[in-house]
């Protein structure tokens, strides 16, 4: 009971600490001081209050967008176990679910998008999908993977499975899914050096170009929203690439929470040490990802 | 004519009853004055063989099977009928979506003419025929229902005969359709030889081990393969759902299709056992159809040929289910047996609720813009917004996404997929490991093509003027689209509730039988019912907060921001070809787009137009040429047709000659 | 301990073929290739005891592949003046994927062949087939003659990976004469190299069907 609320309460709370952590570490390898760690939650509450401005064309698909995505991910993280903790909601056949949630999301954004009429908002939505059509494959590579290994069908089943008892026999196959997993967790939040969550040139960008639009609290929801999916790929990633299992009890929230700011800081050097690749590169990374989850599952499967 | 059988007042005798109500439905119409009234009554005869038929085949399906004999008069016996539960599940949509459809082409396509009563008469009789090939279990009747659905789809889908695109893409399918006859017919011959009668085996009569299995599992997956529009064997699909009416459509692709699927499901029930090529290569053609289905649905740019597409993706992952259950049945696992074939039949339910809805909701778009092509539509969503939230659904539901049907179908193949590749070994598991991620590539390739088709037809605005009167159709139009989204979402709320269903329709073999009930208890179905709970709850509670940040703070409204360029028209809205151009280019190897790309040179280049189009890559790339090369090698027998009709009598009578010769 | 170890250098082997079939940058895929083939020469100082034939081979082996081949493709890229791979037969993408593809078949094929008990848990067999196949896409698919040379480099390095198994038997003039083999073809490609790119400007090997007696 305990451990539930925890769960709760800090995938209510935290997610928006990594975006401030992040933000920091790019603004110190920059050689600024940077923004308090704290700014994303001035901003979102600053967003809360403000009004609202809505484009003539859009319809109530549009109001709608940031409020199921929300929903979804919401919904999504508390299938996904943090750190050595089993999720509150756990049963056979949930990665499935925990998958296909993050495709309602994306459903729900991309229709928002084009909603608004404008070519721009329609080019981010085109490569949203497209890339999303790319970074899902991967994530189910991993998972058979996993499945297979664990002989769990459920996202605690599995990923408690990963952290605990495969690393002595799989170190190998879980290392190359951590590369894998880290390199969706940066497409699917759209992070350097696959998209650019500061620039607001609209046509290099992809989620930022999406949201150009909406104001106010929904924009408010998409910030949270962004940051909420952050931290539960954050936490998938981190149970593939840390043996989270050794860790019982408080102790396990506790390295749970030090991994996840650790896994921030090593988002913001990336960031901070690499350029953005060109978009037509990005569909071959991703065929690497895939690549090397491939090769992880041939590993586990001989 | 007589029908023997047990003919007290039970279910299954009801479902027989409106059988026959539905498939002469349209007759007493020929009869009214008017052909607009007649449609209105053969409308309200299949709402009511619906009304009744359906909550019987329900009962039907948990009661002990029905079987009646027909004495038709023709040689080789009576017809035998026989209702189980297989049927019963097949029976339902083949009820629902003919009345949905009787009730909508009222308002889409009012009788007007003599012509349409014929088409009115047809209409009914082509589900009518589809509910009797469900009850056949003996290869003649079986054939002649088939035929009956076969020809009267034909003259429905010509029904705009005078468009040259129309008759081709008849003549196509009527080639395609006859066949695929061709080899049922020789598939009841080879049954004939090795069971001595055209009467269908009983279920599990027929051993595996047997000399002609082989055989005659080939023949009936090519034979109904092609008629449930199978990659490569759906060259015929694209161009017929396209070029027919809307509700034809919708009937074509929601429950024609599904008679392919029962053919092949019907087969494998004939035998006890099951080789495990057999159901490695379903899976395999399963996987082909649903990847490839999907890919060229995304480079389609008339919307009622990217539905079409999209129903070969379903058939592949209707057939992923039933080949992932055929391997659970052949290596004796109950649990991925009773996963693959309950996901695969649901699939059946599902595909034919949402992707006759879509293309319901495709006629109310046609209807508005004047066009198939999406990219005339936009801005639909102000005009017609009840029929947006409807098709909304549709589009959801399509693309398997929680907390609708699609999901739950989708979720209980993947499941049979994940427990093959994670216990078992050999090619089985191995494609079991690659079904996987290409069952994810399918889920985000349709996401991609139905956010492209809501968006560039419902949201935004329009792209050219609408039609005059271009408003919310009718309630004829509205009630059936209302109902088959209110059963998607229904399904995806509560999947326990057709559990039962399901697990009788798999019930016929003694592995499935052993496991009975267990639906529940393997498969997450009451996990999805609460986790839907959680998510709509969620959204009501943001919703209801936001509405209330909304009324305390200023709201304005003000032009969509235009990145600092200040004269955007519509008409630089993305379209549906530049949403997909990236997707397509990827895949481009396979799709083969072909482009007209305008030459641009000089200072001040002349007004120029550009256009891409993915063409029928099978059809027009393979096949065509195929046909072509050997109708130029075969040119010499061209003199056999050469217009002398005494000539064709003596072929006949040298024919006869010879094969009197044989008997001697 | 021996097998974690190589396996684990086998893993990087393979992961560096995935590597060279995605890149496109002349100058990295040499040096890809040169990790490889320094990993490789590491292998038999992990798997056998220590004595002077090994100890020869593997100095052979990490100065012909780890020094001498890069430096000689070094200068035949710098004579050339060319940076990137560009328009290959088919694409980046495509071949990684039908390069993971192979890796896949290989790992399938390997339970049917008649291997010795100690050899069945490693991952000697299936790496040298799936090198060997990289090898051959290189060779197929690439249009410059540096990258030929490359996909032969790496043709020879799954030859050596199955060698590794035999390594007991192979005396030590074997080793030497195919190392030697490798470097004098290695040299005459870079001659070539500069003749083809005097002749044609341009290192395009498709070009040379020209030569072709019409």
């Amino acid at each position: 009971m305990i451990d539930t609320l925890i769960h709760i309460l800090l995938l209510l709370i935290m997610p928006p600490l990594l975006l401030g952590v992040i933000n920091r570490v790019k603004a110190v390898f920059a050689g600024r001081c940077g923004p308090p760690l704290l700014q994303p939650y001035f901003e979102l509450w600053r967003l809360l209050r403000k009004g609202s401005v809505f484009s003539s064309s859009t319809s109530w698909v549009f109001r709608a967008g940031p409020l199921v995505s929300l929903a979804a991910t919401l919904t999504a993280a508390l299938m996904i176990p943090f750190g050595g903790h089993g999720s509150p909601i756990s049963f056979a056949g949930d990665l499935l679910l925990f998958a296909y949630l993050f495709a309602l999301a994306r459903f729900f954004t991309t229709v928002a998008a084009l909603d608004t009429g404008s070519s721009f908002e329609g080019m981010g939505a085109a490569r949203e999908v497209t890339f999303g059509c790319l970074a899902e494959p991967v994530l189910f590579i991993v998972l058979v993977a996993l499945a297979r290994e664990s002989g769990f069908l459920s996202l605690t089943g599995a990923l408690t499975y990963a952290s605990g008892g495969m690393w002595p026999s799989g170190a190998a196959p879980l290392m190359l899914m951590a590369v894998a997993l880290f390199i969706l967790f940066l497409v699917e939040n759209c992070r350097i050096p696959f998209d650019d969550p500061t620039t607001h040139l609209e046509l290099t960008m992809i989620h930022e170009v999406m949201v150009l639009d909406h104001s106010g609290p929904a924009f408010g929801a998409i910030l949270y929203a962004a940051s909420l999916k952050l931290f539960v790929l954050g936490a998938l990633v981190l149970h593939v690439a840390l043996p989270f299992g050794a860790m019982q009890g408080w102790l396990g929230w506790i390295s749970f929470i030090a991994s996840m700011v650790l896994l921030a800081i090593l988002t913001g050097v990336v960031e901070s040490v690499m350029a953005r690749l060109k978009l037509l590169k990005i569909p071959q990374v991703l065929l690497m990802a895939l690549s090397l989850a491939a090769f992880a599952l041939l590993l586990t499967v001989r | 004519m007589t029908l023997t059988g047990s003919l007290s007042f039970d279910a299954s005798n009801v479902v027989v009853a409106s059988a026959l109500l539905l498939l002469l439905a349209g007759v007493p119409g020929l009869l009214c004055t008017t052909a607009a009234a007649g449609q209105r009554l053969a409308a309200a005869l299949s709402v009511l063989a619906a009304l009744v038929g359906i909550p019987a085949a329900l009962v039907a399906a948990f009661s002990p099977p029905g079987s009646w004999l027909l004495f038709w008069g023709l040689p080789f016996g009576p017809a035998r009928l026989v209702l189980d539960p297989l049927s019963c599940l097949f029976l339902l949509p083949v009820f629902l979506i003919a009345a949905c459809g009787a009730l909508y082409v009222v308002r889409y396509r009012p009788a007007r003419t003599g012509y349409d009563r014929f088409l009115t008469v047809l209409y009914a009789l082509m589900p009518g025929s589809m509910a009797f090939i469900l009850l056949a279990r003996d290869g003649l009747f079986f054939l002649a229902a088939w035929e009956g659905m076969a020809l009267s789809a034909a003259f429905l889908m010509l029904a705009d005969h005078e468009e040259a695109a129309v008759r081709e893409a008849g003549i196509l399918y009527l080639l395609a359709t006859h066949t695929g006859t061709l080899l049922l017919v020789a598939l009841f011959g080879v049954l004939y030889v090795v069971t001595g009668s055209f009467a269908f085996p009983a279920t599990g009569a027929l051993s595996a081990a047997a000399p002609m299995a082989s055989l005659i599992f080939v023949l009936s997956l090519i034979g109904f393969g092609a008629k449930a529009g199978l990659m490569p064997l759906h060259v015929w699909l694209p161009s017929a759902h396209a070029n027919a009416p809307s509700h034809v459509s919708a009937l074509m692709s929601g429950v024609v299709l599904k008679m392919g699927m029962y053919g092949i499901f019907r087969t494998v029930t004939l035998f006890e056992n099951i080789p495990l090529w057999w159901g490695v290569l379903v899976l395999a053609l399963g996987t082909i159809s649903a990847v490839g289905g999907v890919a060229f649905a995304l480079g389609q740019h008339d919307l009622k040929r990217l539905l079409a597409y999209h129903s070969i993706e379903n058939i592949g992952i209707i057939a992923m289910g039933l080949g992932i259950g055929m391997v659970g049945l052949s290596t004796g696992n109950s649990v991925i047996a009773l996963m693959g074939l309950a996901g695969g039949l649901l699939h059946v339910l599902n595909h034919a609720t949402f992707k006759a809805l879509l293309f319901l909701g495709a006629g109310a778009v046609i209807h508005a813009t004047g066009s198939r092509e999406m990219d005339r539509a936009g801005g639909l969503l102000r005009v017609m917004p009840r029929t947006a939230a409807f098709f909304m659904v549709g589009a959801a539901a399509i693309c398997g996404l929680p907390p609708l049907n699609g999901f739950v179908s989708e979720l209980l193949v993947y499941l049979g997929l994940f427990r093959q590749a994670m216990g078992g070994s050999g090619v089985a598991a191995v494609l079991a490991v690659v079904a996987i991620p290409a069952l994810a590539l399918v889920g985000g390739l349709a996401v991609a093509c139905f956010v492209k088709v809501v968006g560039v037809v419902f949201l935004g605005a329009p792209r050219q003027p609408l039609q005059q009167d271009a408003h919310e159709p009718g309630w004829q139009m509205l009630l059936p689209m209302g109902l088959l989204a209110l059963l998607c979402v229904l399904i995806g709320l509560l999947p326990l509730a057709v559990a039962p269903l399901l697990e009788v329709a798999v019930g016929w073999h003694p592995l499935v039988q052993e496991t009975h009930g267990t639906l529940a208890t393997s498969a997450p179905l009451g996990w999805l019912s609460l986790m839907a709970v959680i998510l709509l709850g969620l959204l009501a509670l943001l919703t209801l907060v936001y509405r209330f940040m909304l009324r305390r703070a200023p709201c304005g409204t003000s032009e969509t921001w235009g990145c600092g360029y200040l004269a955007p028209t519509p008409r630089m809205q993305y379209t549906a070809s530049s949403f997909a151009a990236s997707l397509v280019s990827l895949l481009a190897p396979v799709l083969r787009p072909h482009g007209h790309r305008p030459d641009i040179s000089g200072l001040a280049p002349k007004p120029s137009s550009f256009a891409s189009h993915v063409p029928e890559v099978v059809l027009d790339l393979v096949l065509l040429p195929l046909l072509r090369w050997s109708e130029e090698r075969s040119s010499v027998l061209r003199r056999l047709q050469h217009g002398q009709l005494h000539l064709y009598m003596l072929y006949i009578f040298v024919v006869l000659l010879v094969l009197l010769l044989w008997a001697l | 301990m021996v097998s974690f170890l190589s396996n684990h250098l086998l893993i990087l082997v393979m992961l560096l073929n995935f590597a060279l079939l995605s890149t496109g940058r002349l100058s990295l895929a040499v040096r890809l290739a040169t990790a490889q083939g320094v990993l490789l020469g590491l292998l038999p100082g992990i798997l056998h005891p220590l004595n002077w034939h090994l100890m020869v081979i593997t100095a052979g082996i990490i100065l012909v592949k780890g020094v001498i081949i890069p430096w000689l493709l070094f200068s035949a890229i710098r004579a050339a003046e060319i940076k990137r791979e560009t328009e290959p037969f088919l694409g980046f993408g495509a071949t990684l994927v039908i390069g993971a593809a192979v890796t896949a078949l290989a790992f399938l094929y390997v339970p049917r062949l008649p291997l010795l008990a100690a050899h069945q848990g490693h991952l000697f067999v299936p790496a040298s087939i799936a090198t060997l196949l990289t090898g051959f896409l290189l060779l197929t698919t690439r249009r410059k003659a540096i990258s030929q040379v490359l996909g032969y480099l790496i043709l020879e390095n799954g030859i050596f990976i199955f060698g590794l198994l035999l390594a007991e038997a192979m005396p030590l003039m074997v080793e030497a004469g195919v190392l030697l083999d490798l470097l004098a073809g290695t040299f005459v490609m870079g001659i070539v190299i500069g003749h083809i790119s005097r002749e044609f400007s341009s290192l395009d090997t498709s070009r040379l069907s020209a030569l072709r007696e019409k």
